[in-house]
């Protein structure tokens, strides 16, 4: 038996989705008396990992794909398990996460479960809590197989240290078909992404125009923090549709989300509960949005915003 | 050109979500189902194949009979025919397996289900599906644009898109921006009243156990009041933020 948690990295470095689900794959490899594998793909840096208790690490070198690729990265990975008599498997909730998960378990015949929220309450049949309905609600959910794939919730667990010297086998797979051809990758480089930001500022209506957008991104740019919409301000294109938080857009699931003349429909609300801090600005003391923050100031947001971006500026260093 | 769109009902996104049976059911009274937001973007660019290249839209859901009104609506957004198979399922694995046993049935060259339905969450019949009818599989469609047997995809990944071609035929997991919010169809009375005519077919489930099972829900605790900081002391909101909320 074993534990098998996929290393998530970008230009082979592992990224903090994947240090996540090492630290929640350590815990479960601990409480079952059983090994902790980690697989990566074409990985330079692997250094990191030796503060994270992973006993073997398989870094695959997949030589021609640059980018990810589910069929091999998927057949590869289904591979190891099966070798590695691997009875959970954990990834990430991040767009490639959710993408190898369900192609592993099929793969696998394994059961999955996404979103899944804390360590398992009980591991023969397992049973882990996962949320539903856009994070109205949880439910416990228990595997009807030998073999389950867990996609741990962003942010769900954290990164939690381990020391110990990591084995290494490097090995060069060409598993798995090749049926999609990725013909080009646009990420932006310059900003820090939903999925992976600490801190969330978002803007809504109540910003009045795509002109006041400096403010959102102004306080973003001080705090390190992605940016991010409601609805409405997505529908009428001030910004793009890849900003959209909610129910029919980007889950967020940061340490602290703010929200700026947001007024907090019920489809936003779900979309942002899994962040751990939320702060609402909005002159509208009656914005449901107070409802679900921690903190909120009413007051006028073109008055509040600069004096915050200024006052934060002062603060560091 | 023939294409399935997948579709889940779904509570609608301004449902109260509440539990019965002692928390293990949830609780459709009351509840407002619409079709899938996702599967509804999905559904949508099929409609516009089906208008630019006469493409044969196919809908299909896994469900009871009260899912049949969440199949004329499609059919009357212009869906030329729906299939319903007899199940009320317990899991995506299920549903997957019911959908590739009825697409080995047929020849689809594209597939369309929505990312995730906005229930469960389960994110999983797209990728399920496609490992049982070996097809390549795109999830977080947010492009699709054919060029004789080639097709053209873009996937959103984490901080931008990816860009992506294959030949026919194709699976993919649609979501917004597959086509815009101001795309969808509103049916008119004229749909309304085809819909009617149109075929609506029901299906024997085969037979294949759930992979997990639920056996629990519940609810959110209840949040604590917001506490107001005056719009006048900002040093106060840093000072919580850094100091007893620690997320600065």
């Amino acid at each position: 038996m074993a534990v098998v948690v996929y290393l998530e990295s970008q230009k082979g470095v592992v990224k903090k989705t994947g240090l996540e689900v090492t630290s929640y794959g350590r815990a479960l490899a601990e409480n079952l008396g059983v090994p902790l594998i980690g697989v990566g793909f074409n990985l330079s840096e692997t250094k990191a990992l030796d503060s994270y208790g992973i006993n073997i690490l398989y870094n695959i070198n997949t030589s021609e794909d640059l980018y990810f690729n589910v069929e091999r990265y998927g057949t590869t990975l289904a591979g190891i398990v099966t070798k590695e008599k691997g009875s959970i498997v954990v990834v990430s909730s991040s767009a490639d996460g959710r993408y190898l998960g369900p192609y592993v378990a099929a793969k696998l015949q394994a059961a999955y479960l996404s979103n899944v929220v804390a360590l398992p309450s009980q591991y023969s049949p397992l049973k882990v809590e996962r949320s539903c309905f856009t994070n109205k609600a949880f439910n416990e959910t228990v595997s009807q197989k030998d073999c389950t794939i867990l996609s741990l919730a962003s942010n769900a667990y954290g990164l939690k240290e381990k020391h110990g010297a990591v084995k290494v086998r490097s090995e060069v797979y060409a598993e798995g078909s090749n049926s999609l051809k990725v013909t080009a990758v646009d990420l932006a480089t310059d900003k820090v992404s939903i999925a992976d930001a600490d801190i969330v500022v978002s803007g809504g209506r109540g910003l009045k125009g795509p002109e006041n957008w400096h403010l959102i991104e102004d306080l973003a740019t001080v705090l390190g923090a992605a940016t991010a919409c409601s609805k409405p301000v997505s529908d009428m294109g001030w910004r793009p549709h890849s900003e959209h938080v909610g129910q029919t857009g980007k889950p967020v699931a940061s340490n602290l989300y703010i929200a700026i003349g947001v007024s907090g429909a019920i489809q936003h609300l779900a979309g942002i509960n899994a962040s751990k801090v939320k702060v609402v600005i909005n002159n509208d003391p009656e914005a449901p949005f107070f409802k679900a923050a921690d903190y909120g100031i009413v007051g006028d947001a073109f008055e509040v915003v600069p004096k915050l971006i200024e006052k934060l500026k002062a603060r560091k260093y | 050109m023939n294409i399935l769109v997948c579709i889940s009902p779904v509570p609608d996104t301004t449902s109260k979500i509440n539990f019965k049976d002692g928390n293990t059911a949830f609780e459709t009274q009351g509840i407002q189902f619409i079709i899938n937001p996702n599967d509804e973007f999905g559904l949508t660019r099929a409609i516009h194949l089906q208008q630019k290249i006469g493409a044969q839209v196919t809908v299909v859901t896994v469900g009871d009979a009260s899912c049949e009104s969440i199949l004329r609506k499609c059919l009357a957004i212009g869906a030329d025919r729906a299939i319903r198979v007899d199940l009320q399922p317990q899991d995506g694995f299920q549903v997957a397996t019911q959908l590739a046993a009825l697409c080995k049935k047929s020849s689809y060259d594209i597939i369309i289900t929505g990312r995730e339905s906005i229930d469960y969450n389960g994110g999983m019949v797209g990728g399920v599906l496609a490992v049982q009818l070996e097809m390549p599989y795109v999830p977080n469609c947010v492009h699709l644009e054919l060029n004789g047997n080639e097709v053209i995809l873009q996937r959103e990944i984490d901080g931008g898109k990816e860009s992506l071609s294959a030949q026919l035929p194709i699976l993919i997991g649609a979501q917004k921006g597959l086509v815009e919010e101001k795309d969808l169809i509103i049916p008119n009375m004229r749909g309304i009243m085809q819909a009617r005519q149109k075929p609506l077919e029901v299906v024997m489930p085969i037979e294949v156990a759930p992979a997990t099972e639920v056996e629990k829900y519940e609810k959110p605790p209840e949040k604590e009041a917001v506490k107001l900081v005056d719009a006048e002391d900002i040093d106060g909101l840093i000072d919580l933020l850094t100091n007893e909320a620690k997320v600065l």
